[in-house]
Formats: structure tokens, sequence, C-alpha cells
């Protein structure tokens, strides 16, 4: 990024900031291919678990009456709200309402944790039963409720984790929109020494009124620069201020949409 | 500003569509756990998978804006689906047709 300025008419230099390359659309895109990814990667999975139930139909039916339906619903209810927070947190920043929306990626955070709290629960009550991977209860079983259970696991674990990386990602983006507090833009006026001695700066407003005057640019002046500090508000706000927030969002719907299908295929299909 | 557009940036939806999607979703998840009570056989998981993906086109196109994105982002989402449903189709073939 480069700053000139170009004397104008009457010894006022006109100051013009270079176009500070900003790629909104090219941002978002990068992070729609790496979700893209992610969906092939828990697509995999659930080509797995579409086989093995479609060859263990039966065992499949009689594994799933065993996990907590009551704690699923919510868990899936948590999820949802934990997405609603986070669209609303974007809005709220699009509107320049930052505080708002750092309160609401909070909240986001914080369902986040509830889900990961009742899934503890949910994994360390079947775990209590002897059911978890390669344990001698679970291999008593029918195999088809062993491959269930398998898929159970690595599914939710994997998802789980995809919480708690969403988490951090989303801790990581309260703290930055918490503690930007200003854009900051820096003039430097490059021929001040010659065209500026003896003038004086000043604010003006569109009809040349001036709003604010400086001290006399004398030789002792070495540099002359302007730097302004843009609090991002309802009339600052740039699309930069916000892009890394939502391309956080993105990935944490995705998580989202993932439980979407994990919940009635493990839970729903008794 | 309901609806416009910022400067180079993204869409701007309301407060009040997302809460208004966010209903929809919790009424279409207590749809979907009270149908699993009832025995439908092979289509209860049919059911069950197309609410989900009536909440998942719900949650992209409004929680994560790609109905308000540019046409190449859709187009690319559609690449991943057809990818996938392909992946699908021809598991498929192999354990229904090679018995």
């Amino acid at each position: 990024m480069s700053q000139t300025a170009t004397p104008g008419s009457g010894g006022q230099a006109v100051l013009r900031e270079a176009e500070h390359h900003f790629d909104y659309t090219g941002r978002k895109l990068g992070m729609w291919l790496f979700l893209f990814t992610e969906l092939l990667l828990f697509g995999g999975l659930f080509i797995a678990y579409a086989i093995y139930r479609h060859v263990n139909f039966a065992d499949f039916h009689v594994a799933a009456k065993d996990l907590d339906l009551v704690l699923g619903t919510i868990n899936t209810v948590i999820l949802l709200t934990s997405s609603l927070t986070m669209a609303l947190s974007i809005t709220a920043m699009q509107k320049g309402n930052r505080k708002l929306a750092v309160w609401l990626v909070v909240l986001t955070v914080l369902c986040g944790l509830a889900f990961l709290i009742i899934k503890y629960f949910e994994w360390t009550a079947k775990i209590s039963h002897g059911i978890y991977p390669a344990s001698p209860e679970l291999m008593k079983l029918p195999p088809g409720e062993v491959r269930f259970f398998g898929l159970y696991y690595a599914m939710t674990g994997l998802h789980g984790l995809h919480v708690l990386i969403g988490m951090v990602l989303l801790i990581v983006m309260a703290v930055v929109i918490a503690r930007k507090p200003f854009r900051v833009h820096s003039f430097r006026l490059d021929d001040a020494d010659e065209t500026m001695a003896g003038a004086r700066p000043a604010i003006v407003d569109g009809d040349g009124k001036p709003l604010w005057k400086g001290g006399i640019i004398d030789e002792n002046v070495e540099q002359v620069s302007v730097v302004v500090r843009l609090k991002p508000g309802p009339q600052t706000i740039h699309p930069s201020d916000y892009v890394s927030l939502e391309n956080a969002g993105l990935y944490w719907h995705l998580v989202d949409i993932i439980w979407i299908f994990l919940f009635p295929l493990f839970y729903l299909i008794t | 500003m309901e609806h416009g557009h910022s400067e180079k940036g993204g869409h701007i939806v309301s407060y009040g569509t997302f809460i208004g999607v966010w209903l929809a979703l919790l009424m279409l998840t207590a749809l979907t756990v009270a149908v699993s009570g009832v025995d439908l056989r092979r289509l209860s998981v049919l059911t069950a998978l197309a609410v989900a993906c009536i909440k998942t086109s719900l949650v992209l196109g409004i929680f994560m804006h790609l109905k308000y994105e540019d046409r190449i982002f859709k187009v690319m989402f559609l690449v991943v689906v057809v990818t996938l449903a392909i992946f699908i189709g021809l598991t498929f073939t192999d354990t229904t047709l090679a018995r």
C-alpha cells in the first residue's frame, strides 16, 4: 500500500490513498473451497455408514436404541441455536455494532461448550456400560452393532473435534474484534518541505470552511503526515472488518450441518 | 439497510430473517423426532433424510449467505454435491448388484 500526495491548485495538497487491495470474494471463496474438502471427508464416512447400515439393517436398529434420544435432541437444539447467534453476530458486525457482535460470538462459543459437555456425559455413560471401541463387552454383541458403535464413535468423535476447533477459532475472532479498535490510515506528504513552508494545516468542510486549524509549518518541520483513525461503527464499517468473522462463521455452520445429518442417522433409526 | 449491499462487502440479512429461519429449524427438528416414533419401515429413514436436507438448505442458504453469494459459489457447491452423489451411487451399485 502506498500513499501519494499530489500538489493541487492554490498550493493545497490533494491526498489520495492508493487502492488498498482487499479481495472480499476471494477470501470467502478460499474458505468455501476448504469447506468442500471437509464435506468430502465426512461424505466418505457417511458412505461407510450407508453401506454398513445396508448390510446390517436390523442390528443398526437395535444398537440405535441404546443412544439417548433426549440428549441427542437437546444437542441438536443447542447447535441450531449456536448457528443463529453466529449468523446474528455477522449482521451485528455488518451494521457496525461491534459490542453486540462480540457478545453473540461469546454466546456461540458457550453453546459449543454446552454441546461438548453433553457429548462428554453421553460418551462416559456408554463407556461405563462397557461400550467403547474394541471393548470385551462390545465384542460380545452381533457384528452389526459393533460396526454401529464403531461408526458412532468415529463420526461423533470427528465432529466433536470440529466443534472444538470451531470454538477455538471463534474465541480468537472474539478477541480480534474486541481488540481491533481502529483502522489507521496514514498519509505522508512527501513534498511538504518545498510547497508547505509557512503554511498552516487545516481541516475544511465541503464548502472550504475551516473546521480546525493547526500551527504554522516552518523550516524546522521535516515531515507532514495525516493519520486517520477510524473506529468500526455504523458509518465506517468495512468488509475487511468482518470477513474473517464470516469465514469462522462458515466453518461453524458447516459443523452444524454435519450434526443435522448425524442426529437422524444415529438417534432416529430405532 | 435491511437488504442492502454494503460497498464491495456482503449482503446484510436482517435479524428477523435469521430468527425466523431458526424457528423453522426448531420446528423441523421437532417434526423429525415426532415422526421417528412412527413405524414407516424403510420410508422412515427417507423422511428423516428429507427433513435433514431441508434444514441443511436453510442453514446453507440463509445462515451461510449462500443465497446471496455470486453464482460461482453455487456452482462450486453443486459440483461437490454431484461428486458425492456419484460416489454414493457407484458404491451402492457394488453392494446391491454384486450379491
